[in-house]
Parts: C-alpha cells; sequence; structure tokens
C-alpha cells in the first residue's frame, strides 16, 4: 500500500489517510481481508505523527471500511460497505469536476468530452482494464 | 497529575532589560511531540534551557518528570536527551570514541541501539569529529541524544540549515521515539510544515510571549482562510476587526480568522464584499497572520 499525505493544503493529516485509503478499497488496490500496515510503520514511512495514523484507523473503522483484530491487526472489510457506493461516487465526482474544469478552460464543450470519454474507454476495453 | 511529564507555570526570564520569556505556561503530557515555533530569539531556547535546569526560574515554577530540574539535575537529566542548535562536540574525537565516551555518563544507554543507529545513518566510527559535514554531526548528535532511550527528548531547531535526507532522519527519529510508548518529544523549530506533520500540540511563542497554544488538529479546525471579492476595487485593506490577517489588492483580499466565522463574514457583506472560496489555511499561514500582526494587514499580495 502506497499513499502519500501533502502539507501544502490544510486539510488535516488524518482526514488525508483516510481518504486515500478509502480511494485504494473503492478503486480495488486494496482487496477485502488485506492487511493494513502497523500504525507505527506508515507512520514512519509517511513522516506524521503515530498519534495521526491511530485517529486515521479508528475513523475507517468507525465507518466500517476496516476492522481490527485484537492482536493481528487491521484488514480491509468486505468492499461492500454501505459507505462504499457514495464514497466511490464522490471520489468520482471530484475527478469530474476537475475534468470538466479543464474541458471549459480548453474550449471542448461537453458533447465533445462525452465523445473523448467514450474513445478513451474503448481503449480500457480493448486492454480488458474496464469493469 | 503524574501523567504530566513538562509543567512550567508562570515563568518568566530577564536578561538585563530584555524579556526573554514573560509569563510562560505549559503543561505537557506523556507520549505527546510538542513543538515550539517562534523566530529567532523568541525564546524557545530559554525555554529548553529551564527544562534542562541550565537556568533556573525567577519567577513562576518549572517541572519535569516531577522534580526541579535546577536543584535535581542528576535525576532530571538522566531522563532526557538533548540536540542542541550548535551542537557543541568535542572536536578531536573520533565517531566511536564519543559515543563510546556519552555511554559512560548513562547508566541506561544501550551500545547495541547507538550501533545501529551508526549503521543506518551510515556514519564512520574512526572519522574525527571536526571533519564532519553539518549532516553528519546533526546525525552525530542525533545518536548521542537517543542511545540511553530518554523519557523525554528535547530537540533545538533540529533540523534548521539541513539538507532534506538529514531533515527526514531527525523527522523518523522523533516519531520512533513517540511510537516507543511513553515517550516524550519537545521540539523547536521555524519550519512549521515539519511541526504540522510530526506535533500533536503547538506553543507559538513572540517575543518571548504565547501566542497560541492548542492542538494541532484545533489549531487547523478553528482557522478559516476566506477568499472576498468587493463590488469595486479597494485601495487599502478592508477593516476588518474580527480577523486575524488580510492581505491581498484590487477587489481580490485573502482574509484569515480565528473562529469567528459568522461576524467576519457579517462585516465583509456590510463592506459589499462575497466570500467567493472558503478552505483551510496551514500552519505556517496561521503563524504568519498570528505574528505578522500589523505588518500583514495592509500591503498587496
Amino acid at each position: 500500500m502506497q499513499i502519500h499525505v501533502s502539507d501544502s493544503d490544510g486539510t488535516p493529516f488524518y482526514q488525508q489517510v483516510v481518504t486515500q485509503i478509502k480511494f485504494l478499497v473503492a478503486s480495488g488496490r486494496l482487496e477485502e481481508g488485506e492487511q493494513l500496515p502497523p500504525v507505527r510503520k506508515l507512520a514512519e514511512q509517511l513522516l506524521i505523527n503515530p498519534n495521526t495514523v491511530a485517529r486515521a484507523y479508528r475513523e475507517l473503522e468507525a465507518e466500517g471500511v476496516v476492522a481490527s483484530r485484537r492482536g493481528a491487526g487491521v484488514f480491509v472489510s468486505n468492499a461492500g460497505s454501505p459507505l462504499s457506493r457514495k464514497e466511490k461516487t464522490r471520489i468520482l465526482g471530484e475527478r469530474i469536476d476537475a475534468l470538466l474544469a479543464e474541458s471549459q478552460q480548453l474550449g471542448f464543450d461537453l458533447e465533445s468530452v462525452v465523445k473523448l470519454l467514450r474513445q478513451h474507454n474503448s481503449k480500457f476495453e480493448s486492454k480488458g482494464g474496464a469493469r | 497529575m503524574s501523567d504530566l511529564v513538562v509543567d512550567v507555570q508562570n515563568l518568566s526570564r530577564s536578561f538585563r532589560e530584555k524579556v526573554a520569556l514573560d509569563n510562560f505556561s505549559i503543561q505537557i503530557p506523556r507520549g505527546c511531540v510538542y513543538g515550539l515555533v517562534g523566530e529567532n530569539g523568541a525564546g524557545k531556547t530559554t525555554l529548553l534551557k529551564h527544562l534542562l535546569g541550565l537556568y533556573a526560574a525567577q519567577t513562576g515554577s518549572v517541572s519535569v518528570f516531577g522534580l526541579n530540574p535546577a536543584t535535581e539535575p542528576v535525576s532530571v537529566l538522566s531522563r532526557i536527551g538533548y540536540l542542541s542548535e550548535d551542537r557543541e562536540m568535542p572536536m578531536w574525537m573520533k565517531v566511536g570514541e564519543i559515543i563510546r565516551y556519552r555511554g559512560a555518563f548513562f547508566e541506561t544507554w544501550d551500545a547495541g541501539y547507538a550501533e545501529e543507529l551508526r549503521k543506518t545513518f551510515d556514519l564512520n566510527p574512526e572519522q574525527k569529529v571536526k571533519s564532519l559535514s553539518r549532516g553528519q554531526l546533526a546525525r552525530v548528535g542525533l545518536i548521542l541524544a537517543l542511545a540511553h532511550r530518554p523519557d523525554l527528548l528535547l530537540l533545538d531547531e533540529p533540523s534548521s540549515g539541513l539538507d532534506p535526507v538529514v531533515r527526514r532522519d531527525i523527522l523518523a527519529a522523533i516519531i520512533r521515539t513517540v511510537a516507543d510508548e511513553g515517550r516524550t518529544v519537545v521540539f523547536s523549530s521555524h519550519l512549521l510544515d515539519e511541526v504540522q506533520r510530526v506535533s500533536d500540540h503547538v506553543a507559538m511563542i513572540h517575543g518571548g510571549k504565547q501566542v497560541l497554544t492548542a492542538s494541532v488538529e484545533d489549531i487547523l479546525q478553528s482557522h478559516v482562510r476566506m477568499t472576498v471579492r468587493f463590488e469595486s476595487p479597494r485601495e487599502s485593506a478592508p477593516p476588518l476587526k474580527s480577523a486575524l490577517s488580510c492581505h491581498g489588492e484590487g477587489v481580490e483580499w485573502t482574509v484569515l480568522c480565528n473562529g469567528q466565522r459568522e461576524a467576519v463574514r457579517q462585516e465583509i457583506s456590510q463592506l459589499n464584499g462575497e466570500v467567493v472560496e472558503e478552505a483551510s489555511p496551514t500552519l505556517d499561514e496561521i503563524f504568519v497572520a498570528k505574528i505578522g500582526g500589523t505588518g500583514s494587514r495592509s500591503g498587496s499580495a
């Protein structure tokens, strides 16, 4: 699992960790039953306070994204949690906003953007990448 | 309270006419990373020297592990690891010698850990201290501060003037130290991004006074940065009483405020302005707004 935190915006670090782990779960890069790194290890890797990582894990647990098994560690829960659809939509929404802003700037209308999306998607499908 | 590692109450200190600390109080619980931030000469080092018992309190009180470090230095210092800003070390010694030499002073010295750190930091035990680079010197200093596994680690500007690789080592050492159950770290820095990364709590010091003391999370949550647009260009900064700072030019201005979001919004709308964006500021921006005081109220971006 590789995540990154940035101090260039004011989003609290625990929130950044929570969002990114949710993203990894939603995108399938973290699978159900997979173990998250221990708090101490992730803290050293990200160079952030261990309490911050612990807080992020607690938050994820409260939302049902992960479950901690006593003595064993923290594991990804079943990906079909009630939150995951909403979260997926939210993550996608942010990217769509960015895409639309960029498109407008570059003078693409909605139709052309949709057309481009289709073209790109067909590349995915031919590679077997799309679900 | 027994779980307070450091308890400083109403500490004031002057050197001749100059006030170095003015009625300073700070409580540091066990297992916490505490960042002291302020400009050079703000009083950070003076505070750390009180914790080490190098200065005795003139007014107020200083307690470390429940003891007065000025009167019981042996009991206190044996449990403290200290990295000073100037890293004074005997220049004629070799790296291996200075590590063994320091080890002799501490009952709890962990020679295996010292050796492990030396290897991690890629230091040659045969090299003379005087021929070390700045970064290597900082790493040696870090070994000397850590290898007796202190309950309290005090770092005075640990990363000032160092390259990013050494800074990483230092931050990792801070994190490893607190991840070890029950250890506490106090460090001073003017690199606010570092402080924001690793600290639980922050005390901002300016001219010997406490400007802001709170948990990093509370500070970040309570402050808001607003981008404000006015109907017509402004010659000078909008007079917002509830805001911490305000800068910009023409029709767009950036306003930083603490808590009083509604009051600031009201003032803005009375001036025919509109808040077009709201975001969380970084610790750095908050510090500048606090310390900058009147200076940051005017001027252009």
